[in-house]
């Protein structure tokens, strides 16, 4: 959807064993079934919100766009979203701190330079330097000398500029050679390579550090599409890049994105065949599942790796009491509001970390997300009870409304507590409002993963002081699992320490997990059976015609 | 007459002045933030946000915001929009198409609307007065999201009589036939409504009964003679609603996904895209305005007793 978070694919494999893969892309499994490549699609789009640089896309709109243009280090596999070696030949570490990189030879970009090591660090210095402004400048934070490339306004909103940074370059990255270049990051951080397959990793040519601007208006990559033009608001257009030369190999001779203001008017196109694939259908079609009569075999449901979640703020001593959060979370029925508010579009949620993650453990969260009326009574009574009005905040720009209110009436209902929806005029607002910790009672986030681990859904929602720590959560145990588990080499046991981590949420509940979110995409007749992948992007570049 | 003219371009400066000061302080003192959406369902990075409200002024206070934006202005600069393109390319590039739509549309309610009025006026109290009459008050009384989805879903899917979505910037006038029927409807109701009622209003004037008397047929004294005169107030409403339609109808390019100039709105107040709206709106009002100069140039045309001497 509009304004959603970029996201990558989910894992089904971690990163120990995608180093050991680092000897090869690994055997393919390509079944030979004849099907017609070639041809033209169109499938619909939406505005980017930023010029299309790789850096600063993380919004959907442009991220499909830019997913089909680039190829990174690592990229993620459709079927079963495993991550496989792209243009790097081999990510080794013996200590899951320094990492070298070696990258295969003859990629080349659509401008016809070929993808070299200081193409990366390059485009990850560009990515990072605090006066760039890139949007997805946080997702190198991990790297060493990363602090040195950041810089504080000292007057927040004011007219003052912030000061240059120390460094414009991050000492963690070193070229060594036209085809490697080593990493090192400030922590141990043992997924790092599965989280290169993001778009903010992709490598950037020669020319757009000469004129940054005009790339944003042509983006210029290795990956199996070409950009060809961009009519604001009209359509973006793709065409196949004869001198790919990665594996995924792209089916579709061109494919073009329509713009569309409405879902509504998009759904019907695609009923109608002018459009091919529509990433998700209306959430009017959903209505009494319309929208299986209306597509029939042309449309699945595929569930998404994100979650909403509810945080429960540190600061009301009325919640401090673990008693009273587990009162509150047993008192809703989540099942009925996917039901019924979302007519089947989520899947209620047991634990923080949604199914298909690698390391997802069903049922994490145990009886506190279980619904039962008369429990969440007497546990709120053991827990002291609850006087006065609890304020639930959420964002109003993104259809949030509805179920909060089912939420809070669940609550009234079955605890006696007076739940009170609390709308901020959009998204950013409630944030500043949760950041300056001004705010009292609970309030609805949710989380997208950027790149396909279990630590992805902990570390940076419940670390101590981590950044989208809103709940104020604190737990020496639990920032030690942590640490333990990033430092762990061995995939199983470092997902068991997670999965501990985890367990701990459910003790001490900072949160109450409410559903995953699940992608029900359409296609039309024109084109066979359309492969969504594990986040619900259509995958355009295996599209094929009948 | 010139005189006239000069004193009406000159009033247009502190209209233009007003609008736009209020339309911007509306649009920037708007509460939420513009850089929300723009990194997902998550909050962008400092470096983002730092750069973002460096380029658009956002830290200087309200007042300095809009004499600098008006500053540029004057050198007939309208600023960049959030994605980073010259307003005024965008507004080039869009207003063709609104044009096209309005232009087809103008034309569907002035015939339509006029032959229904003039119809049933001569035949007042008829069948064909009910008819229109009627048909007049549902159409009115529907809103144009309703009557605009609904055409496109029977039109368009139902019976794919007409495309559902006008497809690219270069659409043939085709592509253009339902959203025009759909934009003038409300239009074509009033228009109809209010040459009725000049007309049967007229009709009964001295001057019509004399014209009967000289022998004049009955073509000629309702064409020439009672329709001229009735047509004034008609025309000061074709002319209101030409503004309005050349403003862009948000609705109706919405729901046909039209990229036209109440597209490119549609699309810039969610995203709080100041700069883009304001230049939108800035440019409709200066339309807006001489379109009504026109009309009320036209009033001596129509009837040599309004001066504007």
């Amino acid at each position: 959807m509009r304004g959603t978070t970029r996201t990558v694919a989910v894992a089904g494999i971690s990163a120990a064993a995608l180093l050991l893969a680092g000897c090869g892309g690994g055997s393919e499994d390509n079944a030979d079934t004849p099907t017609k490549t070639g041809g033209d699609i169109s499938v619909e789009g939406c505005s980017p919100q930023n010029p299309l640089i790789p850096s600063n896309t993380s919004e959907t709109c442009g991220g499909n766009v830019l997913d089909l243009i680039t190829a990174k280090l690592v990229s993620y596999a459709t079927k079963d979203a495993k991550p496989e070696m792209d243009i790097a030949e081999s990510i080794t570490t013996s200590d899951n701190q320094n990492f070298e990189v070696k990258l295969k030879k003859g990629y080349k970009f659509h401008d016809g330079t070929e993808v070299k090591s200081k193409n990366f660090v390059d485009a990850w210095n560009y990515a990072a330097y605090f006066p760039n402004g890139q949007g997805a400048s946080y997702f190198f934070t991990p790297f060493a000398g990363y602090a040195d490339l950041q810089s504080v306004d000292p007057d927040e909103d004011g007219p003052q500029k912030a000061p240059e940074p120390k460094a414009k370059t991050m000492s963690g990255l070193k070229v060594v050679d036209d085809y490697t270049f080593t990493i090192a990051t400030s922590e141990k951080v043992s997924n790092l390579p599965v989280r290169l397959g993001y778009t903010a990793f992709s490598p950037l040519p020669d020319s757009f550090f000469a004129d940054p601007e005009a790339y944003g208006k042509k983006p210029i990559g290795a990956g199996p599409y070409e950009f060809v033009s961009l009519t604001p608001d009209v359509d973006i257009k793709l065409k196949k890049f004869a001198d790919y030369a990665g594996k995924d190999a792209a089916k579709p001779d061109n494919i073009t994105f329509k713009i569309y203001a409405d879902d509504e008017t998009a759904y019907k196109d695609l009923i109608a065949g002018t459009i091919d694939v529509m990433e998700q259908v209306p959430t009017s079609a959903l209505i009494g599942e319309q929208w299986k009569t209306d597509l029939q075999d042309r449309a699945a449901t595929k569930a998404v790796a994100g979650i909403t979640h509810v945080g429960f703020t540190k600061s009301d001593p009325r919640l401090a009491n673990v008693k009273v959060r587990q009162a509150i979370s047993m008192a809703v029925n989540r099942e009925e509001i996917t039901d019924k508010i979302f007519n089947k579009g989520r899947v209620a949620a047991t634990g923080w970390v949604p199914p298909g993650i690698d390391g997802y453990a069903a049922g994490a969260c145990g009886e506190a997300c279980t619904f039962d009326a008369a429990k969440a009574k007497t546990t709120l009574a053991e827990g002291g009870g609850f006087t006065g009005t609890l304020e639930f905040a959420y964002n109003n720009d993104g259809g949030h409304k509805e179920w909060v209110e089912a939420t809070c009436n669940q609550i009234k209902t079955n605890t006696g507590i007076n739940c009170v929806p609390r709308p901020f005029v959009d998204f950013s607002t409630m944030l500043k409002e949760l950041e300056s910790r001004k705010f009292n009672g609970m309030f609805r986030l949710g989380w997208q993963m950027d790149y396909p681990s279990i630590e992805n859904f902990l570390a940076p929602l419940y670390g101590t002081d981590a950044d989208s720590n809103y709940q104020d959560y604190s737990s020496p145990a639990f920032d030690k699992l942590l640490g333990d588990a990033a430092a762990d080499g061995d995939p199983a046991s470092s997902n068991s320490k997670y999965q501990e981590a985890e367990k701990l949420l459910g003790t001490d509940l900072p949160t109450m997990p409410m559903w995953y979110t699940a992608r029900q995409t359409g296609w039309s007749d024109k084109v066979n059976t359309v492969e969504v992948d594990a986040f619900g992007v259509p995958d355009y570049g295996n599209v094929t015609l009948k | 007459m010139g005189k006239y003219i000069v004193r009406r371009l000159l009033l247009m400066i502190p209209v233009l002045l007003g609008t736009t000061f209020l339309i911007y302080v509306m649009v920037f003192a708007l509460p939420g933030d513009p850089t929300d959406n723009k990194c997902g369902e998550r909050p962008c990075s400092p470096a983002y946000i730092a750069a973002f409200r460096d380029k658009y002024n956002l830290d200087d206070p309200l007042p300095i915001q809009y004499f600098k934006y008006m500053g540029n202005l004057l050198q007939g600069d309208f600023g960049t929009t959030q994605r980073d393109v010259p307003v005024i390319d965008d507004i080039i590039a869009r207003y063709p198409t609104t044009l096209k739509l309005a232009l087809m549309a103008l034309v569907i309610q002035v015939v339509i609307g006029i032959l229904a009025g003039v119809l049933s006026g001569v035949r007042k109290g008829k069948f064909i007065d009910q008819v229109v009459l009627v048909s007049t008050l549902f159409v009115i009384s529907v809103p144009i999201f309703v009557i605009g989805s609904t055409s496109q879903l029977v039109l368009g899917l139902q019976l794919g009589l007409f495309p559902i979505s006008v497809p690219t910037r270069d659409a043939s006038l085709f592509d253009f036939v339902l959203p025009a029927f759909v934009l003038a409807s409300a239009s074509v109701a009033y228009i109809a409504r209010l040459t009725r009622t000049n007309l049967v209003d007229n009709l009964r004037a001295d001057y019509v009964r004399t014209a009967k008397a000289k022998g004049l047929t009955r073509g000629r004294t309702v064409g020439i003679h009672t329709l001229r005169n009735s047509m004034i107030p008609v025309i000061t409403f074709i002319g209101y609603d030409l503004g309005a339609l050349l403003g862009g109808s948000i609705v109706t390019e919405r729901i046909f996904n039209i990229n036209g100039v109440g597209g490119y709105l549609f699309r810039a107040i969610p995203a709080q895209d100041g700069v883009a709206i304001v230049g939108t709106v800035t440019i409709a009002v200066l339309i807006y305005l001489l379109v009504n100069l026109l009309v009320d140039l036209l009033y001596g045309v129509l009837d040599p007793r309004i001066s504007h001497e």
